[in-house]
């Protein structure tokens, strides 16, 4: 009985495999590629623009991301973001206008859950998992170099 | 030639991404965590700044930026506060960044509709 339900699961995870559309990996390697760099390449275009008013390329990293988060969250709203992420794929969701656009599109869409509940809880929908685990990983790196070093 | 590399580098980390969510079971979502995670990594042994320097925004404006910043804030803080910035330095690093996110990202959850 139970060989025969394991020679089904086994026959059905074939079938699966065969009529699952094939993922065109070459195709969204080089689609992530030109996308990815795209908008790293728009990212150095402003922080440029901020270093020409006298900021360290250090300083001017963090009103570079301020603009490139609005301009994500802006571009959500719009929904234009989701054509480019269906084309661009980790392209498009990997850099920090793909983390706004990972924040916006779910609140957007659980607005009539309610402020709270919806718009509020979903706005972490995914930013949530990246700060618990950005936040902790960064603390015990953090910890051990202060460990080893005396410093962090 | 920051530009090319900041293109390149980009570009690059992008497509390890997509080969990463296109040859495990992995969602975006857990390739955001991973790579956040793995810029922490990187940025405390000390390779993630050297990719800085190289390509400015090609390694700031993807998500291991965001570990590495984390990371970065971590040691600055650790220096002026001592032990207290492990717990201070990466929040404050990213502060910008995380505070534009909550109201850009609230302000377009209000003002536009989804599209049907």
């Amino acid at each position: 009985m139970h060989q025969e339900d394991s020679d089904q699961a086994k026959a059905y995870q074939q079938l699966v495999k065969k009529t699952q559309p094939k993922k065109p990996i070459l195709k969204n390697v080089v689609w992530a590629f030109l996308y990815g760099g795209m908008i790293c390449l728009v990212g150095q275009c402003i922080q440029t623009a901020f270093m020409a008013t006298g900021m360290t390329s250090q300083a001017a990293t963090s009103p570079t991301t301020v603009v490139l988060i609005g301009v994500g969250a802006l571009l959500t709203g719009l929904g234009w973001y989701d054509q480019i992420t269906k084309r661009g794929g980790m392209g498009a969701t990997l850099p920090i206008t793909g983390f706004a656009n990972a924040m916006v599109a779910p609140a957007m869409e659980f607005r009539r859950e309610g402020l709270v509940m919806g718009v509020g809880a979903k706005l972490f929908t995914v930013a949530g998992p990246v700060l618990v685990y950005g936040l902790s990983a960064a603390f015990v790196v953090g910890l051990v170099r202060y460990l080893v070093t005396g410093v962090a | 030639m920051t530009f090319v590399w900041a293109f390149i580098v980009g570009g690059l980390l992008c497509v390890i991404a997509q080969l990463v969510l296109d040859l495990t079971s992995f969602t975006p979502a857990h390739v955001l965590v991973l790579f956040v995670v793995l810029g922490a990594l990187f940025g405390g042994v000390g390779l993630y700044r050297h990719l800085v320097a190289f390509a400015g925004a090609g390694a700031t404006v993807p998500l291991p930026g965001f570990g590495y910043t984390l990371v970065e804030g971590i040691a600055a803080a650790v220096k002026t506060k001592g032990i207290l910035g492990l717990l201070t330095g990466g929040l404050t690093a990213a502060a910008g960044g995380i505070k534009a996110a909550v109201l850009f990202g609230l302000a377009a959850a209000l003002i536009f509709k989804p599209k049907a």
